[in-house]
């Protein structure tokens, strides 16, 4: 069926970069996260983790081969997929919560709208907000790191009023998942993707800052730096804005819709951590974010050359 | 008597409202966190949807044209009515379980629809088990959804306890967005055993209906409204050989008059699609002659 399709004759850019490379490049990125958290949160942060990634990558070949479809696990997405979702897990969860999150992130989210490139929405997050929906007491069941915190995440201690330890936070000596407590590990992994070219500043600076000033409008304590500080280290603000908001597939494809689309995340995820009831809400802003992606593109299509504009 | 098993057939298999026609979703989505729920749904709207069914047919050469919707939900309305105060009395907590979504049985479309596309037109006999079929359909339909829903997000079906104690219920799926996974997927199952009893030979669409396998679906007046017709015209199950060969006959010398008419324009000879023809034309070809020959 392919070469039937006919590709227009224009001159094309072609790039040299393949799937799997721009894949490995982010499991690549990711590693410093993944080893701080397995650091941080001991072996069961492992286990969790490679239980994910066997679990995503074996849901796509088994899918593949029941539909007898092309396998595609050598891209290396369905890791980076079950690597995201590890890195989004409390680190006390048991291991079924990994294989019910990878099944469903692949399954459900990725290959029953069409595999790599279809999905709609970020399959990691869709799995891990479909396990906070479902087993809310065990996602939201923190371990206590030896911080003082007992368990709660810097988020929550700084919704109930309490102080926290910003340095501690930027190392990432603090609890959540296992993945996000790290600023630096986090920050030191996208600095890497964006020397090489994976991904650009778009979408995680216009995130970031379009949520630093909603909070400095919204957040209450006007210009106050630590709480800010706060803010942004805590949660899963760098790994959404760095690694998840920046999804090849679920992003919009113009830069004027990138800053968009970076500006309404940072938006959305000030009302849920300020004005709702949990304290974090960077997942369920990127979700509602790449739902709202085709409306995006369509008010950013180009227009082509001698289209619109006044006639004369 | 045919006529109306092949209306109850039709509701709940051929013509499912919920998995084939996917109407009446509002309540289907709503109320089937549990199958007791979903049972207490589904037969209430059966009980409106042949009784309004049998009253507008009754009454369909009284009600003008023009103002036959509003007459229709009149008659609807007043069976939900009836419907409201029978269940608020007797069976008060399915009343308070199903809530709001009782009087939001007045515009449910599968009632509007069967009112509008059969009851209006058919007979008073038929046109009551048209209701009864379509309301078992549905409430075949919302008990199935409901029994899925309950088992996967509590771990019970009809109120009794039936996972092992160590399952973990998976919240979500009491929870709306698990009507639509469940949704989703029993359609796609029940499309998935469609296509399979075609194949094998077993016509779920012959059963007791009006049309059957081997006659045209241009000539049936349902087409327009059946589900089924790829069916029929691709497997053409359950025909005997003579009958086949017969058939393929017709379609060859059909598929050669059509290549005749291609080769005479000349102008699609290059076309890929002419192309498939052929070879599909020569491999019928092949089939029929042998069997001939048996």
């Amino acid at each position: 069926m392919p070469e039937k399709l006919k590709v227009s004759s224009n001159p094309h850019v072609r790039s040299k970069a393949t799937t799997s490379q721009i894949m490995a490049a982010v499991v690549i990125a990711l590693l410093p996260a993944t080893g701080f958290g397995i650091y941080n949160f001991g072996i069961n942060a492992l286990i969790l983790i490679l239980v994910c990634i066997a679990s995503t990558v074996l849901t796509e070949l088994l899918f593949e081969l029941l539909l007898k479809k092309p396998i595609t696990i050598g891209d290396f997405s369905a890791v980076v997929t079950g690597l995201l979702l590890g890195l989004n897990l409390p680190a006390t969860a048991p291991w079924w919560i990994a294989v019910i999150g990878g099944v469903f992130a692949i399954l459900v989210v990725k290959m029953l709208f069409g595999g790599i490139g279809q999905n709609f929405m970020n399959p990691a997050l869709g799995a891990r907000c479909f396990l906070i929906l479902s087993f809310t007491k065990i996602m939201t069941n923190f371990p206590d790191v030896g911080d003082g915190l007992s368990g709660a995440t810097p988020l929550a201690q700084i919704k109930a009023g309490n102080s926290v330890n910003i340095m501690n936070m930027i190392t990432g000596h603090t609890s959540g998942t296992i993945g996000e407590t790290s600023m630096i590990a986090i920050i030191a992994g996208a600095c890497f993707l964006i020397l090489i070219g994976v991904i650009d500043l778009r979408i995680p600076g216009s995130y970031i800052v379009s949520f630093v000033i909603f909070l400095l409008i919204f957040g209450g304590h006007g210009f106050d730096g630590p709480f800010i500080a706060a803010h942004l280290a805590g949660g899963g603000l760098m790994l959404g804005a760095f690694f998840m908001a920046t999804d090849y597939s679920t992003r919009p494809i113009t830069k004027f819709g990138q800053y968009l689309f970076g500006i309404f995340l940072g938006i959305m995820t000030g009302i849920f951590r300020i004005f709702g009831p949990s304290a974090e809400g960077v997942s369920y802003a990127i979700i509602i974010g790449n739902l709202i992606v085709p409306l995006i593109e369509k008010i950013t299509y180009p227009k082509a050359f001698g289209e619109g504009g006044e006639r004369i | 008597m045919s006529k109306v098993k092949e209306r109850l057939v039709n509701g709940i298999i051929k013509e499912n409202p919920t998995f084939v026609l996917t109407l009446g979703m509002c309540p289907t989505l709503a109320v089937t966190t549990s199958a007791i729920n979903g049972l207490g749904m589904g037969l209430t709207t059966m009980v409106v949807l042949a009784l309004s069914n049998a009253i507008i047919s009754a009454l369909r050469k009284v009600i003008p044209d023009r103002v036959r919707i509003p007459a229709f939900i009149v008659v609807i309305a007043s069976f939900v009515t009836i419907m409201q105060f029978l269940l608020q009395g007797f069976i008060p907590t399915l009343y308070d379980a199903l809530g709001i979504y009782i009087p939001l049985i007045v515009v449910n479309c599968i009632i509007l629809g069967r009112a509008e596309s059969y009851a209006s037109k058919n007979p008073v006999i038929p046109s009551l088990f048209d209701g009864i079929g379509m309301g078992l359909g549905f409430t075949f339909a919302l008990t199935i959804i409901g029994a899925v829903r309950e088992i996967l997000g509590a771990g019970e079906v009809f109120g009794y306890h039936i996972m092992p104690a160590s399952f973990e219920p998976i919240r979500i799926f009491i929870m709306a967005p698990g009507a639509f996974f469940v949704l989703a997927m029993l359609t796609a199952a029940q499309n998935k055993l469609k296509t399979v009893f075609a194949a094998k030979g077993k016509d779920v669409s012959k059963v007791g209906s009006g049309c059957s396998a081997d006659a045209d679906c241009s000539s049936c007046s349902e087409s327009a409204a059946c589900a089924h017709k790829f069916i029929d015209t691709d497997a053409v199950p359950g025909e005997s050989l003579e009958e086949g060969a017969k058939r393929r006959e017709e379609e060859i010398k059909q598929n050669k008059s059509e290549a005749e008419d291609i080769s005479a324009d000349g102008t699609d000879s290059e076309d890929t699609d002419s192309d498939d023809a052929d070879v599909e034309y020569i491999d019928i070809d092949d089939l029929g002659t042998d069997e001939e020959g048996k």
